[in-house]
């Protein structure tokens, strides 16, 4: 089925696509059917940048699995940072 | 009748007239057509949309598939396009009306055209297609498992849509629907929804409801592919137009 379920949020980085690398300012989260993947649902993520036009983007398409321990490995990761390293840049407002 | 056909981009008036990027196919031969505007999936004006656009060329229509995503991502790939309008919210109803609007005169406007025209779209453009009928003077549509005519989008979704039961009193024309059985995004319960409303409303409709199949059974490049359902699928379909596009 089609979930339709998005996340949009703001953020802030860079990602490379297609052109090269773009400064990213907005993910879109979602469970819905993928573009290649050979699923009949994945989790797909697009980062973007909407100032840049459509081709601004990187997008994955991920098996719920691989999704979610990619989304835990970010979170320990982040959690493992010597303390002061990244906590500045997590308190701070975009 | 021969089986040649032409297929390739044109640009047609939607909306407030903006020009947009749109796919025709039509056969060849000299002639009297039926027409179809193929309204495109969330997924984008893309390859499969394409390929049943040019399905109907084939079998002796003139077909049109607007790009929907024209405005918002004006040269991109489809998925890039798909995932731009996503972010975006989807199409705004009123402008999907104004692009089929657009589709619809442009049809009527080829060489060989006898005038009638139908919709048909697929999960989000089932929807689309059922508002289009219910907002224009057309001769046939097909909702091939259109969800949120019944029911509204999660409330986590970022779609700028509401549900479109209430406008089935105006329905102006017959309507087939093709439904999955395990469907969620439409359920069961939602389709004898609309049935119900179409009944009470004394709308001509013909619903049929696969057993086995879910969303996106006819889709032939996904997982969801269901033959059986989706065979019988296009006969109703073929069977449909035969009866009310025919001059």
């Amino acid at each position: 089925m089609c979930t339709y379920r998005t996340t949009v949020l703001d953020v802030r980085g860079s990602g490379k696509g297609a052109q090269g690398w773009f400064p990213v300012t907005r993910a879109t989260v979602y469970l819905d059917h993928p573009v290649h993947a050979p699923y009949e649902h994945a989790l797909n993520v697009d980062l973007l940048n909407p100032d840049l036009g459509a081709g601004a983007r990187v997008a994955l398409e991920l098996d719920p699995a691989s999704a979610r321990a990619l989304a835990e490995s970010i979170l320990s990761a982040l959690a493992a940072a010597p303390a002061g390293l990244v906590a500045a840049e997590l308190h701070e407002e975009p | 009748m021969g089986d040649a056909m032409w297929a390739g981009t044109v640009s047609l008036a939607g909306h407030g007239g903006d020009a947009i990027e749109a796919y025709l196919a039509r056969p060849l031969d000299p002639g009297s057509y039926g027409a179809v505007v193929v309204i495109h999936h969330m997924p984008g004006y893309d390859e499969a949309t394409k390929e049943i656009t040019r399905k109907l060329g084939a079998h002796g229509y003139l077909a049109v598939c607007p790009n929907l995503y024209s405005r918002e991502a004006p040269g991109a790939s489809p998925d890039d396009a798909a995932a731009t309008a996503r972010a975006l919210g989807g199409v705004p109803d009123q402008r999907l009306v104004g692009d089929v609007a657009g589709a619809v005169e442009y049809l009527r406007s080829l060489e060989g055209a006898n005038g009638k025209v139908a919709t048909i779209g697929h999960c989000s453009g089932g929807r689309q297609s059922f508002l289009a009928a219910c907002s224009l003077a057309l001769d046939a549509a097909v909702d091939c498992y259109g969800a949120f005519v019944v029911s509204p989008p999660p409330a986590d979704s970022p779609l700028r849509i509401g549900p479109i039961l209430h406008l089935a009193s105006d329905l102006s024309c017959p309507l087939l629907g093709l439904f999955g059985a395990d469907d969620k995004y439409p359920s069961p319960a939602e389709v004898r929804e609309l049935e119900a409303a179409l009944s009470e409303h004394r709308k001509v409709f013909e619903f049929h409801t696969y057993e086995g199949a879910g969303h996106a059974f006819f889709a032939v490049d996904r997982p969801a592919y269901r033959p059986e359902a989706a065979r019988d699928g296009w006969d109703a379909i073929w069977s449909f137009f035969a009866r009310h596009l025919a001059a």
